[in-house]
């Protein structure tokens, strides 16, 4: 037992530590560690940021196009589905109201945002917004949940950092794989790399029933439904997909007030 | 291979590109504060695991690269990446999962 407090003590002072670390920095070194705590998430932007480039390239945009995605987008899921419906020949808009749908949890992001950074200036609120994306979010989220005395200073350059260090390498990479992508032979299954991408950003996602029941609505209904035209099927499937996960959690919810 | 006029590509880019600022600036510019109604925000968790998944279901089971008709190969790699998704809660890894899974299968198909 006597170890099991020790460690708890040691934890706590870590974390007091760390705490006094964070508001003790200045603007540019508050920057340098949100920078230097994106650099894992680079995993997994350098592969993305060059499949979008060749994947976009191979369907048939030019370069200032799948820039154009990339700079005013810059939102990778929503950049793959554009190219998925627009292969298939989806109505344009369709294509749009998809891609938007896909990025509606964006709004999700703003809101928890709010008490933190809600009172910064709207020029830093407007830089914030366009550079919020899951990596972005969710470091910033969690640095400022730890450490809540931050000043808005440096919130707002760690934010920055994260931002530079992850907006900047998707665009980056985006560019190379546009561009480089040509050398990539034809025999490897570039098909498969939107399914597999989109598969592999919900599966770990997957944690409550709700969500469970949510994908499994979204799965059937779309199926069901592929012989309407491209991207209608998937659109009506995710609107009762998501009434089913809200609809799950409230059950959920409320059978747990009862007991 | 696409066939839209430059114009349509580019109307697409910019509506995208503006309603995805929208989004992100909604609460932290434009509402603020106010409160958002708890049916609003539930409805709104659920989009990503929603969306996501009708998009892909019919890539999955009909792909263009076989003619529309189902692949073991693309199935299996399939499962592999939201099996490694689940259990590893890393989509990097899932990702890894389903490429290995898709090699080994059009390898012994």
């Amino acid at each position: 037992m006597k170890n099991a407090k020790q460690r708890a003590n040691r934890r706590a002072a870590a974390i007091e530590a760390s705490r006094t670390r964070a508001l003790a920095r200045n603007p540019l070194q508050s920057a340098l560690h949100g920078a230097v705590q994106s650099t894992p998430f680079l995993l997994v932007m350098i592969p993305f940021g060059l499949l979008f480039g060749v994947v976009a390239t191979k369907a048939g945009f030019n370069l200032p196009e799948v820039m154009g995605f990339t700079v005013l987008v810059l939102a990778g899921a929503s950049q793959f589905t554009a190219v998925q419906l627009m292969t298939d020949h989806a109505p344009v808009w369709l294509v749009v109201l998809s891609c938007v749908a896909v990025n509606l949890r964006m709004a999700m992001y703003s809101a928890s945002l709010v008490p933190w950074l809600g009172s910064a200036t709207q020029m830093s609120r407007a830089a914030v917004a366009y550079a919020l994306i899951d990596q972005t979010y969710v470091l910033s989220i969690d640095y400022f949940q730890n450490t809540p005395r931050l000043s808005m200073t440096q919130r707002l350059s760690y934010f920055a950092g994260t931002a530079v260090v992850m907006c900047g390498s998707w665009i980056l990479f985006c560019f190379i794989g546009a561009t480089a992508g040509r050398a990539i032979p034809a025999s490897i299954p570039l098909d498969f790399v939107v399914p597999i991408t989109f598969l592999a950003m919900i599966a770990p996602a997957l944690r409550t029933p709700a969500h469970v029941a949510a994908a499994t609505v979204a799965v059937v209904v779309s199926l069901a439904l592929a012989w309407l035209p491209a991207g209608v099927g998937p659109m009506i499937a995710a609107v009762l997909a998501m009434l089913t996960g809200a609809g799950v959690e409230t059950l959920l919810l409320r059978r747990r007030a009862s007991r | 291979m696409i066939n839209y006029s430059t114009f349509q590509i580019w109307l697409v880019i910019a509506l995208v590109g503006a309603g995805t600022f929208f989004m992100r600036y909604s609460f932290l510019g434009a509402i603020g504060n106010r409160p958002m109604p708890p049916w609003l925000l539930r409805i709104l968790r659920y989009t990503a695991v929603s969306v996501l998944p009708a998009l892909a279901a019919p890539l999955v089971l009909w792909p263009d690269a076989a003619n529309g008709q189902p692949d073991p190969a693309r199935l299996a790699a399939a499962c592999a990446t939201v099996v490694a998704g689940v259990m590893t809660r890393s989509a990097l890894a899932a990702i890894l999962a389903g490429a290995a899974m898709l090699s080994l299968g059009l390898y012994l198909s």
